[in-house]
């Protein structure tokens, strides 16, 4: 009771926040418990079936469930992939514009749409990738199209990861421009001696020197594996494109909240969360080891 | 020097051109936007709009000022930013203050820290949630807004980052002149802690700005609807079925130029904070990343 005396201040500093926590993260996690049963609203928790596993036997036997799942790892590990490669090359080519009005210029621009929602971004691009938008007019100069960007299955999985890595190139950049800055000159330097062209110096000294951050950022985003992007897909998709387009997130809504089944819209979302737990841990304690790492 | 070479003048040229190309790419689409909510409505319905408006009128923005319920969604919208935020504002810079101190100084720091750090990994998804939301009665209120989002474990580290970097013997110097910690925190903290303040502060706001989920979940009459959701309603789904509005401001709501216009002002404040955003969140999207 001691060491109470001396730190009663902090516990009052932390009680808002845990009550806040308590209230919305950990009373929540309780309610994974309707994951077992066969909820109805009007019978409560206490009140409803226990079934055991059957909603995650569903979850495997159903058609569209399983097809989810899939649409969900195809969709967000492609966003994972490309998500790391556009935004290191794009950082490489920045950091050879040596003027610094240019660069960052550039900067201001590409970081934009970042801070956009998909609302805002949803609503331009179904308005521009219409059939008479300005994207089908552009390609029918070329005598392209028209294409079905957001009505076609195929396509409508294409135009989400594309749109996505528009969103969000210039931002993750930032990461490895902060590293570009801390590379030592003096390395460069004695490459120039050596006679070494810019695209040597760039493969043997820019490069290596980007890839401990390229694994810590890309061991940090394997917990996304099943984050497809709820916001995006929702503004996005239509029922023609269920079929490719579905995602977890935007299933458990239609099931659970939409169609009432909530017992098995939890078995899905605690599906999901277990996984993405589980593949945080690792990648906290991958990115921990390979590079020190650490967020508090 | 590698610079004065052929080879490399020549790449030069190149990349510039792409990098502007790219970085043009980004904003084209808000052009476009903007110029199709300053054109005609002739010209807008028929698609002819390209990047510069053509019939040159303000009608859009005045018919989206005449609709109360754009006018109010806006508003609800301003007061959720302000309260929320601010809300956010004082539990994270009294939560970080705590979980700044060193182990040896707070017993229990470690507890606190998990329970927040579980929180990050791990949730109990979109059922269990939207239950509880209810059993607290908050559905159809405005709390609903900013209670729920108001602790961000993210920004919460970003804060005690921060003070991290503040010289320990200033804390020192309180303590000893016999200041306790809530006023070594206000009087002596909260001056210098403007910059992770701001930053804090921005995150909110964006993040409050942009949210519409929480809205369309929560809140079932269109009347309460923040613009996110309000926007998500009309542009998106296009279903007016919850806002009782008659077929003549159906029609006027959905015009193709005051979508437009909608979506600009959406996207407006956004734009209008962001030269601050940018001074700041190169600092909080590098926390906790490159320190060894």
């Amino acid at each position: 009771m001691r060491t109470l005396r001396k730190t009663w201040p902090f516990h009052l500093m932390l009680l808002p926040a845990m009550i806040f926590l308590i209230l919305f993260s950990y009373i929540p996690m309780g309610g994974i418990v309707m994951a077992f049963q066969d909820y109805k609203p009007w019978l409560g928790i206490g009140g409803s079936e226990w079934i055991g596993l059957d909603n995650f036997r569903y979850l495997f036997e159903r058609e569209d469930s399983v097809q989810v799942i899939w649409n969900t790892l195809f969709i967000a590990v492609l966003k994972l992939v490309f998500n790391l490669i556009v935004p290191f090359v794009f950082a490489i080519l920045l950091n050879e514009i040596r003027k610094t009005a240019l660069q960052r210029g550039i900067q201001t621009l590409v970081y934009l749409p970042h801070f956009l929602s998909w609302v805002i971004l949803g609503g331009i691009l179904i308005d521009l990738l219409a059939t008479g938008g300005l994207v089908n007019r552009f390609l029918g100069f070329f005598g392209l199209g028209p294409y079905f960007f957001l009505g076609d299955n195929d396509w409508f999985r294409f135009t989400v990861i594309l749109s996505d890595i528009w969103k969000e190139f210039g931002y993750s950049t930032i990461i490895f421009l902060a590293a570009l800055a801390g590379i030592d000159p003096s390395q460069y330097e004695a490459a120039e001696i050596d006679g070494a062209t810019r695209l040597k110096q760039t493969l043997h000294i820019t490069v290596p020197s980007l890839i401990p951050i390229l694994m810590v950022v890309g061991t940090l985003a394997l917990g996304n594996v099943l984050n497809a992007g709820f916001d995006q897909i929702f503004n996005l998709y239509n029922p023609l494109v269920y079929e490719k387009g579905d995602i977890i997130d935007t299933f458990v809504y239609r099931t659970a909240i939409l169609n009432g089944e909530m017992g098995f819209g939890t078995a899905i979302g605690l599906f999901k969360s277990v996984i993405s737990m589980v593949l945080i841990l690792i990648s906290y304690r991958l990115a921990y080891k390979w590079a020190g790492y650490r967020i508090f | 020097m590698y610079h004065k070479t052929t080879g490399y003048r020549i790449f030069n040229v190149f990349n510039t051109c792409f990098l502007i190309l790219l970085a043009v790419l980004c904003i084209i689409p808000l052009i476009h936007v903007l110029a199709v909510s300053l054109s005609a409505k002739s010209a807008a319905d028929a698609n002819l709009v390209g990047l510069w408006p053509v019939g040159f009128s303000f009608e859009a923005y005045k018919k989206t000022a005449a609709n109360p319920l754009f006018l109010h969604s806006l508003w609800v919208s301003v007061l959720r930013t302000v309260v929320g935020t601010a809300i956010t504002l004082l539990i994270t810079f009294l939560a970080a203050y705590a979980l700044s101190k060193e182990n040896s100084v707070f017993k229990g720091r470690n507890v606190y820290s998990w329970i927040f750090v579980f929180s990050m990994i791990f949730n109990g998804g979109l059922v269990p949630f939207y239950i509880v939301i209810q059993k607290l009665g908050l559905i159809n209120t405005f709390w609903v807004l900013v209670l729920p989002g108001a602790v961000n474990t993210f920004l919460v580290i970003l804060m005690l980052n921060f003070f991290r970097g503040i010289p320990k013997e200033l804390e020192e110097a309180a303590l000893i002149d016999g200041a306790g910690h809530f006023r070594t925190l206000f009087s002596i903290f909260l001056p210098i802690s403007m910059p992770s303040i701001a930053t804090v502060a921005l995150f909110s706001m964006v993040f409050h700005w942009n949210s519409w989920f929480d809205g369309l979940l929560y809140l079932n009459n269109a009347k309460d609807f923040p613009l996110a959701t309000f926007l998500q309603t009309v542009i998106i789904q296009q279903d007016m079925s919850s806002m009782s509005v008659n077929p003549k401001e159906m029609e006027l709501i959905s015009q193709t130029t005051v979508k437009a216009a909608q979506i600009f002002i959406g996207s407006a404040p956004i734009l209008i904070v962001y030269p601050f955003l940018q001074k700041y969140f190169v600092k909080g999207m590098t926390v906790g990343s490159v320190k060894g």
